[in-house]
């Protein structure tokens, strides 16, 4: 009987196919809007959760306090106030394997006769600091090589530095870019990380860096930590912060300086996601109750212009929940239609914005994701939609007493 | 004979802004298993009205109306619906066909209220367009029919349940004289031959002579009986 009830539904929308249509403009909107702005969310959590997960859990970042954590590149959002005797510190306590350092500096970057304020960051001098910071990264070259021992004023730059994202030339192995008017020969392009930041660094030697720019030689702006093996990071990492506040006599909460594992950044900013994410659904499903409260009035205007039909499906036998069902029926498909176009529209639309944000912007860190609960979901949810738009008009339609609805002309 | 339909002292009370209307005034009336029945009246007299009791379309303002032993006006509306979908087939003045659906669709639609399955609604139906001659409609939508057309279908679909009683409002109200004819030759052929109860409301007397009983109505009480 149900099953009847859908094919009666169907008759009729495609009976009044301009309005049907129109109803669903509403819906497909609110639909569309959902679906792109869910799966490039997710696609965005799922492709920050990927460039972490290869970093390691046993590997803690240190640095000064900032406001907000993550907001720039580290080292640049605040003062830093690390120095050579925090590494000391943090090397004494119980689990730390390695620890390196790394300066993060504004600089006046050249190129052929280009000027450019921009970031230029350290490389340790020594194996061990090299190596770490090259594991944390995930520096890996495309061309030439990474910095070595030795390396007096050489630098290796991201693949956006060196395809034309600063230069309007692009910048080749060999060529010379001018770092605060000093020389340095480009040895190494990284590979295409995807990863924004990562893609614009320019890196030099700590100690051309220092000479260069005039650095106190204690003074560090990232320490990186390599945890031993089979020890409990977060609590290398809490070690670490209570030797650090004893050894600047500061309060507990009144610190200067902050750890993070890579655990904690990534929890931070799939935080930050699912906030924006909350915000950009909710303008969304505005759309979808002016959708719905569409159907609603599509569906009484149905009611009156059938008016005369419910009478006489009434005369030969219907009940009301029988007339309710069919209403009921007809404005849920109006929303599930709805709402699979909308889909289908939203999954072209967050594939576009993935398409545009790497032809334009260089990153992969936008991709569009599909999962299929949100699929189902949105199909479930347009339905429903629909039904709820459509119980009164339909209880008003069943509601008709046979002899008065049919009188109607 | 049994006596399927009967109405004691029934009245029906319409409001028309602060003037009350009494469509029906004490109306008695029996209706016989298998009889043909013919109500007759001048337009306002209440025949409708009285048409829409038995059919269990309306309920009374006050009186008794019992079919097969039950009081209807103590059914909810949807045991109501009920009784209409399996003992009552309606034909109606302006043939009340469901636009959108084909002749087959419309035939089939009493049946899905009735919880039928598919197969047999389709197999049925088919058979009930055979019935009044029109097997080679099917597909066709009312608009795509002539009235004489139209109205057979109506009365296929009134048998699409096979119902006790057939109710014809007016059948021939809206046809010419000629498709008229075939209308009423078959609700005769119908009462022969199917032996079901009719029960026809009309202005036409020309139609009566059909019926085998004929009560004829006046301000909502029947005012002459006449038993051919």
């Amino acid at each position: 009987m149900i099953k009847d009830y859908f094919k009666v539904g169907i008759d009729n929308l495609f009976h009044r196919k301009l309005r049907s249509w129109l109803t669903m403009v509403g819906i497909f909107i609110g639909i569309a809007a959902v679906v792109g702005l869910i799966s490039l969310g997710q696609g965005m959590k799922e492709a920050i959760g990927n460039v972490f997960l290869n970093i390691g859990a046993d590997k803690l970042v240190v640095q000064a306090k900032s406001g907000l954590q993550f907001a720039g590149p580290p080292g640049t959002s605040a003062a830093s106030n690390l120095t050579t005797h925090d590494m000391d510190v943090i090397k004494r306590v119980n689990g730390v394997e390695q620890v390196g350092a790394r300066l993060i500096k504004p600089v006046k970057l050249e190129f052929s006769n280009e000027v450019k304020f921009y970031f230029a960051a350290s490389m340790p001098d020594d194996d061990e600091g090299r190596e770490l910071v090259t594991d944390v990264n995930r520096y890996e070259t495309e061309a030439g090589r990474l910095l070595k021992r030795g390396d007096k004023f050489k630098a290796f730059i991201g693949s956006n530095v060196a395809n034309k994202g600063i230069f309007r030339k692009r910048v080749e192995l060999g060529n010379t870019i001018k770092i605060n008017d000093a020389e340095f020969e480009v040895v190494g392009i990284l590979k295409k990380s995807g990863n924004p930041q990562q893609d614009r660094v320019v890196i030099i030697p700590e100690d051309t860096m220092r000479q260069v720019l005039k650095i106190d030689r204690k003074k560090v702006d990232v320490i990186a930590v390599q945890v031993q093996k089979g020890v409990d990071a977060n609590k290398v990492a809490d070690d670490i912060e209570r030797a650090m506040r004893r050894d600047r006599d500061l309060e507990l909460g009144k610190e200067d300086f902050q750890i993070s594992t890579p655990q904690q950044i990534l929890e931070t900013l799939d935080t930050i996601l699912t906030m924006v994410e909350i915000v950009l659904i909710g303008i969304a499903a505005i759309s979808l109750l002016v959708g719905g409260i569409g159907i609603a009035n599509t569906m009484y205007t149905a009611v009156v212009e059938r008016t005369k039909e419910i009478g006489i499906m009434k005369s030969i036998g219907a009940q009301n929940k029988d007339i309710l069902l069919i209403f009921v029926i007809e404005s849920g498909l109006l929303g599930l239609a709805g709402g699979a176009i909308g889909i289908v529209f939203g999954i072209g639309l967050s594939k576009l914005v993935e398409y545009l944000a790497f032809a334009f912007l260089g990153t992969s860190l936008i991709k569009a994701f599909f999962p299929w609960y949100l699929i189902v979901g949105s199909l479930v949810f347009s339905f429903l939609i629909g039904t709820i738009s459509g119980f009164f008009p339909a209880r008003q339609a069943a509601s008709l007493k046979p002899v008065d609805a049919l009188r109607y002309e | 004979m049994r006596q399927i339909i009967k109405l004691q002292d029934v009245w029906k009370t319409y409001k028309m802004g602060n003037i009350e209307v009494n469509a029906l005034q004490g109306l008695e009336l029996d209706v016989k298993e298998g009889e043909f029945l013919a109500i007759m009246g001048p337009s306002g007299s209440g025949k409708s009205t009285a048409v829409n009791m038995i059919g269990c379309l309306d309920v009374p303002t006050k009186g008794k109306i019992t079919l097969e032993q039950h009081d209807i006006s103590k059914l909810s509306e949807s045991e109501l619906a009920q009784i209409r979908g399996r003992k009552i087939g309606f034909i109606f003045q302006q043939f009340n066909l469901i636009p959108t659906l084909t002749a087959l669709e419309n035939v089939m639609l009493p049946m899905i209220f009735q919880g039928v399955d598919e197969e047999k609604r389709k197999e049925r139906a088919a058979m009930l367009l055979g019935l009044v001659e029109l097997g080679d409609r099917t597909n066709h939508k009312p608009t795509e029919l002539s009235g004489g057309q139209q109205q057979r279908v109506a009365i296929a679909r009134a048998l699409a349940n096979n119902p006790d009683v057939i109710i014809a409002d007016e059948p021939t109200g809206n046809l010419d004289s000629k498709t008229g004819a075939i209308v009423l030759d078959f609700l005769q052929k119908l009462h022969k031959k199917e032996r079901k109860t009719i029960v026809m409301v009309t202005h036409d007397a020309s139609l009566v002579k059909v019926a085998e009983r004929v009560e004829f109505l006046k301000d909502g009480k029947i005012v002459k009986s006449l038993r051919r």
